[in-house]
């Protein structure tokens, strides 16, 4: 990031298009991406690989390459990463590949028509005609609305213009704050109490990292963080932010928050990770159906059966084999920004491979490294698998007797057996688990 | 430059220069290789990364840490005596590794 791709690359879509019929304006693209992320980049990369062979237009509102955003609250953060290690794909990946990027564009409205091809408009004025489109379009990071919300020095992180804007506050910064006590919260937490500064993280609930994992995961990170020095309030919340308050002049800068029993935390900067918004504005002036998130089949299709829609801006159905009928649900992943966008190139080649696969996470905190394999929404059972000497712990988590998902905290041996038996069907049993001094890959069973 | 020569599990080879400083898997991703699917952007959480380093080049890599040996153990394809994790090795002034890709990643 920071280095902006030089003019050539900006190649307009479809220029260097393949032979479309007679119809086809010249400058129409086989596919138009909104948003130029990781679910979009997969995609036009998944399509290349199934063959597809029109012309792709990778379209997005930031000044950036496509770059991973997975860093920016860790080793981006921390100076151990250089932007450059971010991104995605060479320029030259593009160019060979017929993909047109487009940055700094973003879209306010699309013309669509019944057969799936449309005109998609910029904001600054231009065009993009297309034959098929797919929004890629991500979320955004939720807002706290309260006194002093728009003061200097509080900032969000959700891409490469926060992590900036955040690494350009960091040096004058002695006390930080973090809203919100999930992964974003305690990594950017971690990540700024590694570099000096004096952090104290606000959680609202009761408990770190809302469901995202189980009680004991969330207890364990609790400890651990504490005695790493992390100053962690649970069930507490900001009622405002404080200015400075020098004679008479009007302070812009944050300086302090105001907690609800009139506590004030002293604070150069205010970082808000309180979960994030998909963006559907654009979803919703297609007239596609949405609810938390654009509503999507198996194969990626929109409610007008034309449009794709993947990543994070997408409410699916649940992937996970065997999981509810019905049962819906939103992911803000990696591996499902991947996994989705594999599916959604099947869909426009004209194939049908329905979406169905564990979902896998991790994140990285202080010299804790989370990685979660599967979901652990509805479980009745877990196993504790501690091994203190070593720092690791891992919690496996049981419906009905079959694994379902895990937790696990530098223990790599664990996430990847558990992973790879519930990616064949496979079970651990939970007596056999509880000892920590046993492999998982030796005990996993058939079924 | 750097130079890593990528043999997939067909035995086709594409050699790709690189920067001191990358790793192997940035200098494969970014460059299109396949074979190479490093669904974590290197940050050692997931082992789709996994090569096969060809014995002569092995003793040119930065010794392993205990996270990549535990993560090799969840490769798709199973580890070798000569299996690395991609993301750790960095690419210094010069350097000429081979390196085989598995059949599959994940
Ligand atoms: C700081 C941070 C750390 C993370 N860490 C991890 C991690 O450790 N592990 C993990 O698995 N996941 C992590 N994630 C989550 C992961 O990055 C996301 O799940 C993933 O980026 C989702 O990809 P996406 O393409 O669906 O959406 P996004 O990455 O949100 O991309 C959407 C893009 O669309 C653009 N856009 C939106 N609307 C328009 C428009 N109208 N016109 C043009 N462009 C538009 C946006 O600007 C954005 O660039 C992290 C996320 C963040 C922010
Ligand atoms: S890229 Fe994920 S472990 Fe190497």
């Amino acid at each position: 990031m920071g280095t902006h791709v030089a003019a050539a690359e900006q190649t307009s879509a479809g220029t260097a298009g393949a032979a479309g019929t007679e119809t086809d304006s010249p400058t129409r693209t086989g596919l138009l991406i909104i948003g130029a992320s990781q679910s979009g980049v997969q995609l036009a990369v998944s399509l290349r690989a199934l063959g597809f062979d029109e012309h792709i237009t990778l379209l997005g509102d930031e000044d950036h390459r496509p770059y991973q955003r997975p860093a920016l609250s860790k080793e981006f953060l921390q100076g151990t990463v250089e932007s450059e290690s971010l991104i995605f794909r060479s320029n030259e990946y593009w160019a060979d590949h017929n993909v047109g990027l487009v940055k700094g564009e973003y879209i306010v409205r699309i013309d669509k028509d019944p057969d799936g091809s449309g005109v998609a408009h910029s904001s600054s004025g231009r065009q993009f005609p297309f034959k098929r489109l797919a929004l890629t379009v991500g979320a955004r990071a939720r807002k706290l609305e309260v006194d002093g919300g728009d003061l200097d020095g509080v900032l969000y992180l959700r891409n490469a213009d926060d992590a900036l804007a955040l690494k350009a506050r960091v040096g004058d910064a002695q006390d930080v704050v973090v809203i919100g006590g999930g992964f974003i919260g305690l990594e950017a937490a971690s990540s700024l109490q590694k570099m000096g500064k004096n952090v104290t993280v606000l959680e609202f609930g009761p408990r770190l990292v809302g469901r995202a994992v189980g009680e004991e995961t969330a207890e364990y990170f609790l400890q651990a963080h504490r005695a790493r020095g992390l100053d962690i309030r649970l069930n507490t919340s900001a009622k405002r932010f404080t200015a400075k308050t020098a004679a008479g002049e009007k302070q812009t800068a944050v300086a302090g928050v105001e907690l609800q029993d009139g506590t004030v935390l002293p604070a150069q900067i205010v970082l808000v990770g309180i979960g994030v918004i998909p963006n559907t504005q654009l979803a919703e002036q297609l007239g596609l159906t949405v609810d938390n998130g654009i509503v999507v089949d198996r194969f990626a299709l929109a409610s007008d059966g034309t449009t794709v829609a993947i990543g994070d801006c997408a409410n699916m159905p649940n992937p996970v084999p065997g999981s509810e009928p019905g049962e819906r649900i939103r992911l803000e992943s990696v591996n499902n920004a991947i996994e989705h966008a594999k599916v959604a190139a099947y869909s426009l080649t004209g194939r049908r491979e329905e979406y169905a696969g564990i979902p896998w996470f991790w994140s990285n905190q202080a010299d804790l490294k989370l990685q979660i394999a599967g979901l652990c929404n509805g479980y009745d059972q877990t196993v504790l698998r501690r091994d203190e000497d070593r720092g690791k712990f891992s919690v496996i988590y049981y419906r009905k007797g079959q694994v379902i998902a895990a937790d696990c905290v530098n223990a790599p041996l664990d996430f990847m057996a558990v992973k790879n038996a519930l990616a064949k069907g496979q079970n651990i049993p939970a007596g056999a688990a509880a000892d920590p001094a046993t492999p998982l890959k030796t005990i996993t069973t058939d079924s | 430059m750097p130079t890593v020569h990528f043999t997939d599990a067909e035995g086709a080879v594409r050699d790709v220069q690189g920067n001191p400083g990358d790793s192997v898997m940035e200098t494969a991703v970014r460059n299109g290789v396949p074979g190479i699917v490093a669904e974590c952007g290197g940050s050692l959480s997931c082992a789709t990364c996994h090569v096969f380093v060809r014995e002569d080049c092995l003793s040119k890599l930065p010794p392993m840490e205990d996270m990549e040996d535990e993560m090799l153990y969840g490769t798709a394809v199973d580890r070798e005596d000569n299996s690395r994790l991609s993301c750790q090795l960095r690419l210094i002034d010069e350097i000429e590794l081979f390196v085989t890709t598995p059949e599959t990643q994940v």
